[in-house]
C-alpha cells in the first residue's frame, strides 16, 4: 500500500492477524487469560461481598459457583496455568539479575520462579485446608 | 529530566502479574474446582470456618492485596488487549475496564472492612 510520502507500508489485517502465525496466537491466548482472571477475580470479589452479607448469601453464592461455573472455572484454571507458565519463562528478560558482575543465567532465574510458584501453591492449599486446625 | 508516573504504574503492573502468576492457579483450584471435583469437603468452605478465619486483620489484608492487584492488573492488561483485537476504542476500554476495577475495589474493601 503506498503511502502520501510515497512510502510503502504492508497492509495488515486488522482483526484478524493475530490468526495468521502460531506465535501470534499463542501471544493472544495469553493476553486473554486476563479476561479469565478478571472475571475469576469478580467472581471472588462478589462472593466476599455476599460473604459479609451474612451466611445464607454466601452459601447462594458458593453453591451457585460449584453447580453452575464449574465449565468457566476449568477454563480459567487452564488460562491462569497458561499465564502463570509464560509469566515464569519471561522473567529473565523482564528481570535481567546480576550476581558479582556476571549476568545469572535465564534457566536459573526460571527455575528458581517455578519453584516459587510451586511452592506458593503448595503454601496455600495447606494454609488454607490446615489452617483452622494449627 | 521530567519526572514520569510510569515506573509506579509498571512496577504495579508487575506485581501483579507476578502475584496473579503465583497465586491465581491455586486459587481457582481451591475455591472454583476442588468441591466439584471432590478434592476438599463443603464443610471445609462453611461460613462459620471462613469468618473464624477472616477475623484475622492480617488475612483480610492479604485478601484485599491479592485481589486489588489481581483485578486492576486483568483491568489494564485487557485495555491493551481490546486495542491488539483491532478495536481502537481506548477511551470506552479505560472507562469500562478501570471503571469495573474501580467498582469491584470499593465492594472489596466494603466486604472487609
Amino acid at each position: 500500500m503506498k503511502l502520501a510520502n510515497g512510502n510503502y507500508v504492508r497492509p495488515t489485517a486488522r482483526f484478524s492477524w493475530w490468526l495468521s502465525k502460531k506465535n501470534y496466537f499463542s501471544y493472544m491466548m495469553r493476553e486473554l487469560s486476563s479476561l479469565f482472571i478478571g472475571i475469576f477475580s469478580l467472581i471472588m470479589v462478589w462472593g466476599l461481598y455476599q460473604f459479609s452479607q451474612g451466611e445464607a448469601a454466601y452459601n447462594a453464592w458458593s453453591n451457585n459457583l460449584w453447580s453452575n461455573l464449574t465449565v468457566l472455572s476449568v477454563l480459567s484454571f487452564c488460562f491462569a496455568v497458561y499465564h502463570s507458565f509464560t509469566w515464569f519463562v519471561v522473567t529473565p528478560k523482564a528481570m535481567p539479575l546480576k550476581f558479582a558482575g556476571k549476568r545469572i543465567p535465564g534457566s536459573i532465574i526460571i527455575a528458581a520462579h517455578m519453584l516459587l510458584w510451586m511452592g506458593a501453591t503448595i503454601f496455600v492449599w495447606v494454609a488454607f485446608v490446615y489452617g483452622g486446625e494449627l | 529530566m521530567s519526572v514520569s508516573n510510569k515506573p509506579i504504574i509498571w512496577s504495579l503492573f508487575a506485581a501483579g502479574g507476578t502475584v496473579t502468576a503465583l497465586l491465581t492457579p491455586v486459587l481457582i483450584l481451591i475455591f472454583a474446582l476442588a468441591v466439584p471435583f471432590g478434592l476438599l469437603d463443603a464443610e471445609t468452605f462453611s461460613y462459620t470456618r471462613l469468618h473464624l478465619m477472616l477475623e484475622c486483620p492480617l488475612i483480610r489484608l492479604v485478601v484485599f492485596g491479592v485481589l486489588f492487584l489481581s483485578l486492576w492488573h486483568s483491568a489494564h492488561r485487557l485495555r491493551i488487549t481490546l486495542h491488539d483485537f483491532g478495536i481502537r476504542a481506548d477511551g470506552l476500554a479505560v472507562f469500562l475496564f478501570y471503571g469495573v476495577a474501580a467498582i469491584a475495589t470499593v465492594l472489596l474493601g466494603i466486604a472487609l472492612i
